[in-house]
């Protein structure tokens, strides 16, 4: 299973990225999360502009038998969706690449640091 | 022969297998004032002959269109029942299906639905149709409840006269969501006023709807509505009833977001009033806030066509809690009965039921206005049914018509209205109409 090291990640299987500017971050969910859901089908997020708590639902990712919740994992307004995901199988593809969802302007960015780090997210998944 | 074997000693048994003592040990849970405390007042018991003769007995008492002459309409019509339908639908493989959860063993079912779908999707115009709700009311209320989540917006603005039994269940379904209201257009001459509508609009507008025929069974400028509807950016509602569309223009062509409608016209008896058919279409941008299932034709791992529910996953039996819509079950039966009707009689027959329907009602509100005494409320162009105003009261009118077998129309009294709704459908034969106009002369 693909972990990145340089990534932090949440107990509900996203990921997020701080970017160089350090205030603004991208999430997505991790490899581990779409191979568990299976093949994608459609992505639905919250538009930029949304103002999002730490843990809060910003979209669903929906595969062909069900359908999950994605969560904040800190907390910050909404920048950008990832229009590329029309094509929701990207996730399936290529989940820390072009299967980002959002970019999140962060309200703490000294928060992404209280987040998983690949070797704990990786014991979490087992693997 | 007893339908209940449940003698002292079963009773006693099953007591025992459960570890208590007595019934009353057993719901010793339930409190004691809310029990019935007092016996069940049941008629003696009686064998399957007797039962039999009662219920004969009972159901010999209606009167029905089998017997009498109908213009009864309002929703339900008395449309001509190929006899193909009862044969194929009575087969045990449709009549006893539940959902058919398990693709591998239910291609059948799935296949009917399919076809009930790209039928609907022809008739009506539009890219995608469920596989059925309960009936045209709650087909529309979930249209509203569809609109509102797609724009986010909170006004509904009703554009002309919707059947007051369809409004009656938009309004029980709006007020458990918070802030939706209602707004009803001035009808005048029997339709919508567009003046007044245009000043009903603005941008907290969700969703315009729109009955076509309407409640009076006048046609509404449905193409001036939807354009103010998408004016505004909000969504276009149309409940079209399914056979006028063998002689109208279909909802899709004039610009409907969603199409609805009450689908008992194709091919299901009147039944007393259900079970009926939800129709509910909408364009492809739509599918997603789509309540209901859908049924896709896909390949199976040997390249063969195979059927399949899809798009499940906002039903409650995968996402309860946020399903878009509580209703799970479908009207698989009837949705065949439809499938069925509208095979056997292809676009050519529809079209020719319409034709006729719509003739054989203007003929009669030919006659019905040549009667001194009635007259045809209504100027607007019509399709098979206008509201008669009559030298008695209408209520008089049904009464003494029955006495001729007659079913004369519906009491627009009984909506709070005034007139008598009168429809025709291909069935009423001339001599049937111009029966009814002489009896009606013989009225004033």
């Amino acid at each position: 299973m693909n972990v990145p090291a340089a990534l932090r990640y949440t107990k509900d299987h996203e990921w997020i990225q701080l970017l160089d500017d350090g205030a603004t971050a991208l999430v997505g969910i991790t490899d581990f999360a779409q191979s568990e859901l299976g093949d994608i089908v459609f992505v639905e997020l919250k538009p930029a502009g949304t103002a999002l708590k730490e843990h809060e639902i910003f979209g669903t990712v929906e595969a062909v038998k069900t359908v999950a919740d994605l969560f904040a994992p800190v907390a910050g307004e909404i920048l950008e969706v990832n229009a590329g995901l029309d094509s929701a199988e990207t996730v399936n593809q290529d989940p820390y690449g072009s299967g980002w969802m959002v970019k999140m302007k962060l309200a703490d960015p000294a928060s992404v640091a209280n987040l998983l780090d690949a070797a704990a997210y990786r014991e979490l998944i087992g693997g | 022969m007893p339908f209940i074997v449940n003698t002292d000693a079963d009773r006693e048994s099953m007591l025992h297998a459960t570890g208590v003592s007595s019934f009353d040990e057993l719901i010793v849970d339930i409190p004691r004032e809310v029990r019935l405390n007092k016996a069940l007042e049941l008629a003696p018991a009686a064998d399957e002959m007797e039962v039999r003769s009662i219920l004969e007995s009972m159901a010999a008492a209606n009167r029905s269109t089998a017997d009498y002459v109908s213009f009864l309409g309002g929703g339900a019509y008395d449309h001509f029942l190929p006899s193909a339908i009862k044969a194929i639908v009575s087969r045990s493989e449709f009549y006893t299906a539940y959902t058919p959860y398990q693709a591998e063993v239910s291609q059948g079912t799935l296949q009917a639905i399919y076809e009930y779908q790209s039928l609907i999707c022809r008739l009506y115009g539009m890219d995608v149709t469920n596989a059925s709700m309960y009936d045209g009311a709650t087909a529309l209320a979930e249209a509203v409840l569809m609109a509102i989540g797609v724009n986010g917006r909170q006004k509904v603005v009703v554009a002309g006269k919707l059947h007051p039994w369809n409004s009656s269940v938009l309004k029980t379904y709006l007020e458990a969501s918070d802030h939706s209201a209602v707004v009803q257009n001035v009808v005048e001459d029997g339709v919508g006023s567009i003046e007044v509508l245009k000043g009903l609009m603005d941008d907290t507008v969700a969703a315009v709807v729109v009955q076509q025929p309407n409640f009076y069974g006048c046609l509404e400028d449905v193409e001036a509505i939807g354009r103010l509807a998408h004016e505004h950016g909000a969504l276009f509602i149309v409940s079209a009833n399914p056979v006028s569309l063998g002689v109208l223009e279909a909802p899709g062509a004039y610009g409907a977001d969603i199409s609805v409608g009450e689908g008992q016209p194709l091919g299901s008896s009147q039944s007393f009033g259900g079970p009926y058919l939800g129709i509910f279409s909408v364009r492809q941008e739509l599918v997603r806030k789509l309540p209901g299932r859908l049924v896709g034709m896909t390949k199976d791992s040997n390249g063969q066509d195979g059927f399949i529910l899809t798009l499940q996953t906002r039903e409650q039996h995968i996402r309860r809690e946020k399903a878009t819509s509580n209703i799970c079950s479908n009207q698989a039966l009837n949705a065949l009965q439809a499938a069925v009707y509208l095979s056997l009689l292809g676009k050519q027959g529809l079209s020719e039921v319409a034709g006729q329907s719509l003739s054989r009602a203007h003929y009669l509100a030919g006659r019905i206005a040549a009667i001194p005494g009635f007259s045809i409320r209504y100027n607007a162009p019509f399709f098979n049914e206008f509201v008669v105003d009559t030298p008695i009261p209408p209520s008089e009118v049904v009464r003494k018509m029955l006495e001729k077998k007659v079913f004369a129309g519906c009491d627009l009294g009984e909506f709070g209205d005034e007139g008598l709704l009168v429809a025709v459908t291909e069935k009423r034969t001339k001599a049937q109409l111009d029966m009814f106009a002489d009896a009606l002369g013989e009225l004033a």
